[in-house]
């Protein structure tokens, strides 16, 4: 069981360092502004919630697993807020600064 | 080379590199993101050392609530339209700057290199007395009781600096609200998330003051995270800063360093020294005064980051 | 086990530290506070694998004041850019 376990984190948490990596790569290759953005919300997403899912196996307590869950449920909830924020900010022209 | 020193090493490297951004950035607006990202990699520093109060602090303070300050500062310096000196510096003063800051760099250095291995420690004797007071966190046993005077002088020293940031008001605007007005958000995600995260903040918050007794945590984290929670809907145009004259606003502030100076006549009183705690009492006492305390703190940090009254 | 949580949180540091030189390219102001975002996304990230793999539960709480952090410093930044509500650039 805890081979199961432990093997189900590894995935978890290289399929999220995968989202990780492929987010910061279009963060900084792809061309625009709004392809950055979509690029970012990936491993916002994706890549924070495989590393919670993995986590979340190991955790020893319901408290622990409760914590880690509400830690991405935070960000998922303010990377959406603050995702059409942005957009309109690039849309709006903010560019020099 | 293990995977904590190639951490270390990024982490510094970050860090110059982020430090080195800041100061050549040509825009205001870059230089404070850069600086909210150097905030951040000094909370991760502060992990590698194992001072998670410390990265605590850091992640809540300097990269959260002073990007909003020097932003706030940026704004206003804009509006008065004060005069900015675009001059380069000349180049004898570009060297006597130079070999300044080479000079404290290196005096820095030195002073590292040359102190004794072990480092001198009080840290035994603090474990040691940490049964006395009930608690489990050695940094809130130092701050709260070994060296409550201290934080007692902390805690007012922020009140005071409340009142030299409102002392910067103009005569016409005295007693207004404070900060910029924010155009209103009454629907789309800003005000969604200005409505939603509060409320999960405060229990954070409260999590975070009461985990302190015996876990990185404590009355600090907390305040800078209710602060943060209190911008949150001003920010958003959702309310309004209460004005700065009003009395309950001016009780918050001092009523933390009050309570603290209380419970240190009541040491005076009952066990014969300013801010000794009766035995049995010391946890009950200290996480009394950390309740009342993080409420002052919490409204002294959103105060500052607002800044003084302006002219409606 | 730990080893390789310890590893997989290096390797999100070093990505995301990586991600930084999109705050110093920018062009865009968006572009540089996406950049900060991914930073405090990465840095919670950080702090969970470091948490899991030394069995420090302090690190969760860090991980949710950080999050909560984050998502205040992403909208003061959005909301503090220069030209929001007509100010001239600061």
């Amino acid at each position: 069981m805890t081979l199961l376990l432990d093997a189900f984190t590894v995935a978890a948490v290289l399929a999220g360092l995968l989202f990780f990596v492929a987010g910061t790569a279009g963060l900084l290759r792809f061309p625009d502004t709004a392809s950055r953005l979509h690029a970012l919300t990936k491993a916002d997403h994706l890549g924070l919630g495989l590393i919670v899912l993995g986590l979340a196996a190991q955790a020893e307590s319901a408290g622990g697993v409760l914590r880690l869950f509400a830690v991405w449920a935070l960000v998922l909830l303010s990377s959406a807020a603050s995702g059409p924020i942005l957009a309109r900010l690039a849309r709006r022209g903010g560019a020099g600064g | 080379m293990t995977a904590g020193h190639l951490a270390d090493l990024l982490i510094a490297a970050a860090i110059l590199a982020l430090a080195l951004g800041v100061v050549l950035a040509r825009q205001v607006f870059t230089a404070v993101a850069l600086f909210v990202a150097f905030g951040l990699l000094m909370g991760f520093a502060w992990v590698r050392l194992e001072a998670l109060d410390v990265a605590l602090t850091e992640a809540a303070i300097g990269a959260g609530l002073s990007g909003l300050l020097l932003l706030g500062a940026a704004r206003r310096l804009a509006r008065t339209g004060a005069p900015v000196d675009e001059k380069p510096p000349r180049r004898a003063q570009v060297v006597a700057i130079g070999i300044a800051c080479a000079t404290v760099t290196a005096a820095l250095g030195a002073a590292i290199l040359a102190l004794p291995d072990p480092a001198p420690s009080l840290a035994p004797m603090v474990v040691a007395s940490l049964p006395a007071l009930d608690l489990g966190n050695p940094v809130t046993g130092v701050l709260m009781g070994f060296r409550a005077l201290d934080t007692l002088l902390e805690a007012a020293v922020l009140a005071l600096a409340v009142i030299g940031i409102w002392a910067l008001t103009p005569n016409r605007a005295w007693g207004g609200a404070p900060g910029w007005t924010q155009p209103r958000a009454t629907e789309g995600p800003l005000a969604l998330l200005a409505r939603l995260l509060p409320p999960f903040g405060i229990v954070v918050a409260a999590h975070v003051l009461w985990v302190g007794a015996d876990a990185p945590g404590g009355k600090f984290q907390a305040a800078a995270i209710l602060a943060a929670m209190w911008l949150l809907p001003w920010m958003a145009g959702l309310a309004a800063p209460p004005p700065t004259g009003a009395a309950w606003l001016r009780a918050a502030v001092a009523v933390g360093p009050l309570a603290f100076i209380l419970a240190g006549f009541g040491g005076l009183l009952l066990e014969g020294a300013f801010l000794a705690y009766a035995p049995g009492a010391a946890k009950a006492t200290i996480l009394a005064v950390e309740v009342v305390l993080t409420g002052s703190i919490a409204v002294a940090l959103a105060l500052l980051v607002l800044g003084p009254a302006v002219a409606r | 086990m730990a080893e390789a949580l310890g590893a997989a949180a290096l390797l999100v540091l070093a990505t995301v530290v990586a991600g930084l030189a999109r705050v110093l390219r920018g062009p865009g102001i968006a572009d540089r506070v996406m950049a900060a975002q991914l930073l405090g996304t990465g840095g919670i990230a950080v702090l969970l694998l470091l948490g899991a793999a030394t069995g420090t539960p302090g690190l969760t709480d860090a991980a949710l004041t950080l999050a909560l952090l984050a998502a205040f410093a992403t909208v003061a930044l959005a909301r503090g850019a220069p030209g929001e509500d007509g100010d001239p650039p600061a």
